[in-house]
């Protein structure tokens, strides 16, 4: 299992998902209607590292973060 | 160094001890810079949340490409509530001459604006407001909005 972070505004609880790839976590967060917005303007971290492309592998145990737009200052 | 503090920043102890700090390390300039929250649009203040792993990992990276120009950076910043004319961000380029520092800090407060994981709210009659017109998505930002 994989789990998915929501950090700052996005007011939702963690996830515990079935994924191997971050493919798969798009495939499962698309279905939910009320994330679309901000999976459209959130970052991406796995185990705490920005990545820039899906094709990243997820094996057990590891932690994907959604971070939407900040404005640190 | 990276100094996260609950509310306000004390900027005078906070500068004092920084110049304190390096005051025998032989740097010829030292420029801090200082974020105050404004009155404006009727906010009572801001309010701030951080993701502290992030941060560190962005934070260590501007350490080394500071040391790589013999400078150091120092960086203050807020969590939870800040309230008008409090000051939320302290950032601090020390090198051996003022050029670098002076470019220095320019880029790094620019890039904290950009990366840095914090996000800002207004305090509105009790409410926490997320700014989202004044954020920035991070770089590579929308990969899961994507279809894949």
């Amino acid at each position: 299992m994989v789990q998915v972070e929501f950090l700052g505004p996005i007011s939702k609880e963690p996830m515990q998902l079935e994924a191997s790839s971050l493919h798969d976590v798009a495939k499962v967060l698309n279905e939910d209607s009320e994330l679309k917005t901000w999976l459209e303007s959130a970052a991406v971290a796995v185990n705490d590292t920005l990545v820039s492309s899906l094709d990243v592998a997820l094996k057990d145990g590891d932690k994907v973060s959604l971070l939407p737009p900040v404005c640190g200052g | 160094m990276l100094e996260l503090h609950n509310g306000a920043l004390h900027v005078s102890e906070i500068l004092a001890r920084w110049c304190d700090e390096e005051a025998r390390n032989n740097y010829g300039a030292y420029i801090p810079f200082v974020g105050t929250v404004r009155s404006e649009d009727s906010i009572d203040g801001l309010s701030f949340d951080i993701y502290e792993p992030i941060l560190e990992n962005w934070f260590s990276a501007w350490q080394f490409k500071a040391k790589e120009v013999g400078a150091i950076v120092k960086m203050a910043h807020s969590r939870g509530d800040v309230m008008l004319h409090e000051s939320s961000y302290i950032a601090a380029v020390f090198s051996p001459k003022r050029r670098v520092a002076l470019e220095m800090i320019d880029s790094f407060v620019e890039d904290f604006k950009a990366s840095a994981p914090i996000w800002k709210y207004d305090l509105k009659g009790g409410n926490r407001i997320y700014a989202a017109d004044r954020s920035t998505p991070i770089k590579n930002s929308g990969l899961l909005g994507k279809k894949s």
